[in-house]
C-alpha cells in the first residue's frame, strides 16, 4: 500500500478558514424562509401538580399564532418511555409538554408560537397555570431516607436502579491488609455549556406528508428515527440536517422534550417553526451530569501492592433517565472503570441510582470515567502518603504490565493494547519529579503550598451498538459513500459527524491517503440524513476509530477499482501501477501515466475509448459493522502542578501534562488540541463548575456570571504527548480521543490540591474545590 | 403594538438605516436585520463575548447594547474586519495553530485579540490570557488561541 503520507501528519483544518471569518452556518443561521418562533413556559417548581392552564389571553396577544399544552400536542405527538438500557431501571413515561405534573424546574409545560421570539416570550407571561406545589426530592443525601420526599408520587421510594458491580462484597481482602485507606467523596452537578445553545427548525409539508428538521445535534439518523416514532410519520419522509454545531460535549446527542414539542408544533401548523434555547433555558433544560456521593476503600500489602478495592456510588439522575440512552451510565462507568489501570485481585462496586426533582442527568464528556478515575487515583495518593512511597512509584508497582494484555478486570471490563508503563515513563521524562518535590518542601517554609498530582485512567470509547440494540441510539453499522467526479474530485458522504473536533479533516486525510489523491481534492459531507448513509453520528469519541476505519477500508476498495480501470487503459497490470496525488503511473514512476481526472473523464464522457470489459463504477458505498469489542479501551495519564493560597482558598494551576495512548493518530495537531480542550473542562469540574440548587430544587445560578466556565486566565499551559499502541482489530488502529482530557484532569487536579495541603493535615474530597470549600478543609472558615 | 424606532449608522463601511423595535439588542439587529451572522449570541448577558463587535473603534458586547444605541455609530463586525484584511494575520495564525474547534467563539475572540494587539503590542503570554479572559471558549482550552496571538505579537516585533 501507499505510505502514510497524510495519516500521522499535523495539518490545519481546511474548514477553519470559514470559521475565522465568521462564515460558519450554525442552527440559528439556517434560512428556511419565514419561520415562526417558539417560546416555552417552564415549570418554576421542582415538583407541582398542574391543576389547570389558562391560555386565552396569551392566544389573543400580539403576533401569537398558537398556544399549546400537552393536550394540544397529544393528537400528533406520542409520549415515550424510558430507554431500557440497564435491565431493572424503573421505567417512567414522559410527554413533550408536562401534562398533569411538573417534575423539575425548567420542564416545558406550555408553548407559544409567535411571529418573533420576543412576542412569544411576551405571551408566555400571559399564561396562567394553577399550580399545586409539592415537596420534591432535591437533596441527594436525603434521597434514601425513610419518609423523605419522593420524586414520583406513585413510587414507594426514590430508587431507580441498583447494581452490584464486579466481585460480591467481601471483608476478606481488608482483614489481612497491611493498610486500608477509606474516603468519601461528593461531586456536584454541572453541565456541558456548549457556546452555541441547542436549537431546532422544523418544517412540515402537509401535501407531501414530509418533515425536514434542522437541528444542532450530532446524530441526524438517530433523530430521524426518533421523530418518526414520536410523530407517527414515515421515517422515509423525514430529513434531518445538522448544520455546523457550536459544541456539544454530549449535550447534543440527546433528544429533549422542548425539541420534540417544537417539531410537533410544526407538524400541527404546517409552517416552519424555530426554537433556539437562550442561555438560562440551557442551564435549566440541557442534560446535567456528575452529581454523586461516593465512598471508596483500598487495601494494600506491606509492599504497597493492591489487594482489594471497594467503591459505592449514590447517583442522582433527575425524574427520568435520559432519552434515548441511560443516565445510569454515569454511575456504572464510574464504579466499573475505577482502578482499571491496576492489577487488583478483588474489586467490588455498589451502585444506587435515585430519582430527583432536578434536570435529567445525561452523557456529558467522559460519562463516569472522570469520577471513577478521580476516586481511584485519590485513594492511591492517600495510600502513598501513608506508606511514604512516591505516588508515581506506587502506580508503577501496581500497573497491569503493558505486555500482559488482554486482561479482563474484576469489574468485567475487557482491556487490550494498553500502555500505562510507557505513558508513565514518558510523563516522568517531561517532569523532573524529584526536583519538584524538593522545591515544594522549600516553598512550604515560605508559606507557599504547591502540590503535584497524577491521574492514570482507562476509558471505554468508540461505541457501536450491541448486536441486538433495543433503542435507536447507537447503530451496529456506520456507512460511507465515496464518489469520483469527472474532475477527479472525491465526494465523501459519511455517517459520523463533526461538531468542531475536526472529523471532516481527519476523514479527508484518511481518504486522500488511502486513495492516493491530495487532501484538497476530497470534500466530506456529514450531518444530513438525506445525503449520508445510515449510522450513529458522533458520541463516545467514535469519529476517528469508527468513521476513520470505515473511510480507510472504503478508500482502499475504491483505489483498487481505479487501478483496475487504469491498468486496462495503460495496458499494464494493476499491481504494477500506483496512484499518488491523483496521478496513476508505474510503481516506480515514469510512463505511461494518466491522471485520475482524465480517467474519470473517459469513464463518464468518452466510454468509447475504454477497452472492452465490465463497466467501471467510480463510486462505492460501504457499511462497516464492527467485529471488534463494542467498546475500545484507551489509556493515559495526566499530571497537574497546583498552588493553593491557604489564606484565600484560591487554587492556581501552574502546569499540566498529559500523555495519552489513542492508538494510531491521524492528525496530531487536532488531537492534541482536543485533549487540551477536554482538560480545560476537567479543570472546570475540579475547581469551578457547579450548578447550585436550593433545597427546594431551584437552580440558583443560571448565567455565565455565576456558573464559571474556565477562562483563559484560569488555565495553565498544558503539555500533551502521545504513545501509540494501535488498536489491533482495525486497519487504521485508532482509538477514541475526544474525552480523555476531561477524564484525567479531574483526578489530577484533585490530587495536586491535596498534595499541596496534605502537609497542613488537611484534605478535600468535595468537588468543585471552591475557595470556600478549601478554606473549610483548611479549618480557616 | 410594538413601538418602532429608526436607527442610522455605518456598518462595515456602509450606511445603514433601519426601523427597529426599541428592545432589539445590537447583536440580534446585526444578525437578523443586517444578515451578518458572524456575530454569535452565546449568553445574552454580557459574559461570553461571542457577540463581540467593534463600535466606534472599541470592542464591545453586542448583547449589552440596544440597536437604537448604535445611532450615528461606526460599527465593524467580523465580516468587515475580514474583508478589510485588518485581522488577516490573526486569522491565518488561528488556522495554522488550530486555535478553534466549533468556531462559535472565534469571531469575538479575533476582534478582541486584534484590539489587544494594538493596545499592548508587547503582550506576554500572561497578558494575552488576561486580554482574552472575557471571551469564553469551551472547546480549545485556550492554549492554541494564546499561541496564535503570540505568533502575531512576535511577527510585529520582528
Amino acid at each position: 500500500m501507499i505510505g502514510h503520507r497524510a495519516i500521522g501528519s499535523s495539518r490545519p483544518r481546511a474548514d477553519a478558514k470559514v470559521f475565522v471569518e465568521g462564515r460558519g452556518c450554525y442552527l440559528d443561521d439556517v434560512q428556511v424562509g419565514k419561520v415562526l418562533h417558539v417560546a416555552f413556559l417552564r415549570s418554576p417548581h421542582a415538583k407541582a401538580g398542574i391543576k389547570s392552564i389558562r391560555t386565552e389571553e396569551a392566544a389573543a396577544a400580539e403576533g401569537v399564532v398558537g398556544v399549546y399544552t400537552a393536550a394540544d400536542l397529544a393528537p400528533v405527538c406520542r409520549g415515550w418511555d424510558t430507554s431500557q438500557t440497564y435491565p431493572g431501571l424503573v421505567m417512567r413515561s414522559q410527554t413533550a409538554l408536562a401534562a398533569s405534573e411538573a417534575l423539575y424546574v425548567g420542564q416545558p409545560v406550555a408553548a407559544v408560537l409567535a411571529e418573533t421570539r420576543a412576542l412569544a416570550e411576551d405571551a408566555i407571561e400571559l399564561i396562567e397555570v394553577d399550580w399545586e406545589p409539592l415537596a420534591g426530592a432535591c437533596r441527594l443525601d436525603e434521597a434514601q431516607a425513610v419518609d423523605t420526599a419522593r420524586a414520583h408520587s406513585d413510587l414507594a421510594d426514590n430508587s431507580a436502579y441498583r447494581a452490584q458491580i464486579g466481585d460480591e462484597a467481601s471483608v476478606d481482602p481488608f482483614k489481612t491488609a497491611a493498610l486500608v485507606v477509606e474516603e468519601s467523596f461528593s461531586f456536584h452537578r454541572l453541565t456541558g455549556a456548549s457556546m452555541e445553545t441547542r436549537g431546532v427548525i422544523a418544517s412540515y409539508l402537509p401535501g407531501d406528508d414530509s418533515l425536514t428538521v434542522h437541528q444542532s445535534h450530532t446524530a441526524p439518523h438517530q433523530l430521524r428515527s426518533l421523530y418518526a416514532a414520536h410523530l407517527g410519520l414515515d421515517e422515509g419522509r423525514i430529513r434531518v440536517v445538522c448544520p455546523h454545531v457550536g459544541g456539544s460535549f454530549g449535550v447534543k446527542i440527546h433528544l429533549y422534550a422542548d425539541e420534540i414539542a417544537t417539531v410537533a408544533i410544526a407538524r400541527l401548523v404546517g409552517r416552519p417553526v424555530k426554537f433556539v434555547a437562550d442561555r438560562i433555558e440551557s442551564f435549566v433544560s440541557d442534560i446535567h451530569a456528575r452529581e454523586q456521593l461516593l465512598t471508596a476503600r483500598l487495601a494494600l500489602d506491606s509492599d504497597g501492592r493492591f489487594l482489594g478495592w471497594e467503591g459505592t456510588s449514590l447517583l442522582a439522575i433527575g425524574p427520568f433517565s435520559t432519552h434515548p440512552g441511560s443516565s445510569v451510565q454515569e454511575g456504572d462507568e464510574a464504579l466499573r472503570m475505577a482502578m482499571a489501570p491496576y492489577r487488583i485481585p478483588y474489586a467490588s462496586g455498589r451502585l444506587d441510582v435515585v430519582f430527583q426533582n432536578k434536570i435529567v442527568v445525561g452523557q456529558y464528556r467522559g460519562v463516569g470515567h472522570p469520577i471513577g478515575t478521580a476516586i481511584g487515583e485519590y485513594m492511591i495518593d492517600k495510600a502513598a502518603a501513608q506508606m511514604g512511597i512516591e505516588p508515581a512509584e506506587l502506580r508503577l508497582r501496581n500497573y497491569i504490565p503493558d505486555d500482559s494484555y488482554p486482561v479482563r478486570t474484576r469489574a468485567g471490563v475487557d482491556l487490550e493494547a494498553l500502555s500505562h508503563q510507557k505513558c508513565m515513563t514518558k510523563l516522568l521524562e517531561l517532569i523532573d519529579l524529584p526536583k519538584l518535590r524538593m522545591e515544594h518542601t522549600a516553598l512550604r517554609a515560605q508559606g507557599i503550598f504547591r502540590g503535584v498530582g497524577f491521574a492514570a485512567f482507562v476509558e471505554r470509547t468508540a461505541t457501536n451498538a450491541p448486536s441486538a440494540a433495543h433503542i435507536r441510539k447507537a447503530t451496529a453499522q456506520d456507512g460511507i459513500t465515496l464518489a469520483i467526479d469527472p474532475s477527479g474530485a472525491i465526494r465523501c458522504a459519511i455517517s459520523v459527524t463533526d461538531q468542531g473536533q475536526g472529523t471532516h479533516a481527519v476523514i479527508g486525510q484518511i481518504v486522500a491517503d488511502a486513495l492516493g489523491v491530495s487532501a484538497d481534492r476530497v470534500r466530506v459531507v456529514s450531518g444530513d440524513s438525506q445525503a449520508t448513509p445510515y449510522g450513529s453520528g458522533v458520541r463516545a469519541s467514535r469519529g476517528t476509530p469508527v468513521g476513520g476505519e470505515l473511510a480507510l477500508q472504503a478508500s482502499r476498495q475504491l483505489r483498487s477499482i481505479v487501478l483496475q480501470a487504469a491498468a486496462g487503459l495503460l495496458q499494464m497490470q494493476p499491481d504494477a501501477i500506483d496512484m499518488r496525488d491523483g496521478l496513476i503511473a508505474p510503481v516506480n514512476g515514469g510512463t505511461p501515466s494518466i491522471s485520475l481526472a482524465d480517467l474519470a473523464e473517459i469513464v463518464y464522457f468518452k466510454a468509447n475509448t475504454l477497452p472492452a470489459g465490465p463497466q467501471i463504477n467510480l463510486s462505492l458505498s460501504m457499511h462497516l459493522g464492527h467485529d471488534w469489542p463494542a467498546l475500545v479501551p484507551t489509556n493515559g495519564i495526566q499530571a497537574c502542578l497546583a498552588e493553593v493560597d491557604v489564606r484565600t482558598g484560591f487554587v492556581r494551576l501552574l502546569r499540566h501534562w498529559a500523555v495519552d495512548d489513542f492508538g494510531t493518530i491521524v492528525n496530531p495537531l487536532l488531537v492534541s488540541e482536543q485533549v487540551r480542550g477536554g482538560i480545560a473542562q476537567g479543570i472546570g469540574q475540579a475547581l469551578y463548575e457547579e450548578l447550585v440548587y436550593s433545597d427546594e430544587g431551584q437552580l440558583t445560578n443560571g448565567t455565565f456570571a455565576d456558573y464559571f466556565v474556565p477562562s483563559a486566565a484560569d488555565l495553565p499551559d498544558i503539555v500533551v504527548e502521545h504513545v501509540e499502541t494501535p488498536w489491533p482489530y482495525t486497519q487504521l488502529g485508532a482509538k477514541g480521543a475526544g474525552e480523555a482530557g476531561t477524564t484525567g484532569a479531574v483526578g489530577a487536579v484533585l490530587n495536586a490540591v491535596n498534595d499541596a495541603i496534605r502537609p497542613l493535615g488537611a484534605k478535600i474530597t468535595e468537588l468543585p474545590m471552591t475557595p470556600a470549600r478549601l478554606l473549610n478543609a483548611l479549618g480557616r472558615l | 403594538m410594538e413601538n418602532i424606532a429608526i436607527v442610522s449608522l455605518t456598518v462595515n463601511g456602509r450606511a445603514v438605516r433601519r426601523a427597529v423595535s426599541p428592545r432589539l439588542n445590537a447583536a440580534e439587529f446585526i444578525r437578523q436585520d443586517l444578515g451578518l451572522t458572524g456575530t454569535h449570541i452565546g449568553c445574552e448577558h454580557g459574559v461570553c463575548g461571542a457577540c463581540t463587535i467593534v463600535v466606534d473603534g472599541a470592542v464591545c458586547r453586542g448583547c449589552l447594547l440596544f440597536a437604537v444605541q448604535l445611532e450615528g455609530s461606526v460599527v465593524e463586525t467580523i465580516e468587515g474586519a475580514s474583508q478589510s484584511g485588518r485581522v488577516a494575520e490573526l486569522q491565518s495564525a488561528f488556522v495554522a495553530r488550530n486555535a478553534l474547534q466549533c468556531g462559535f467563539c472565534t469571531p469575538g475572540m479575533i476582534l478582541t485579540a486584534a484590539e489587544a494587539l494594538v493596545r499592548n503590542p508587547g503582550m506576554s503570554r500572561a497578558d494575552i490570557r488576561e486580554a482574552i479572559s472575557g471571551n469564553l471558549c469551551r472547546c480549545t482550552g485556550y492554549e492554541a488561541i494564546v499561541d496564535a496571538i503570540e505568533i502575531c505579537v512576535e511577527r510585529a516585533r520582528t
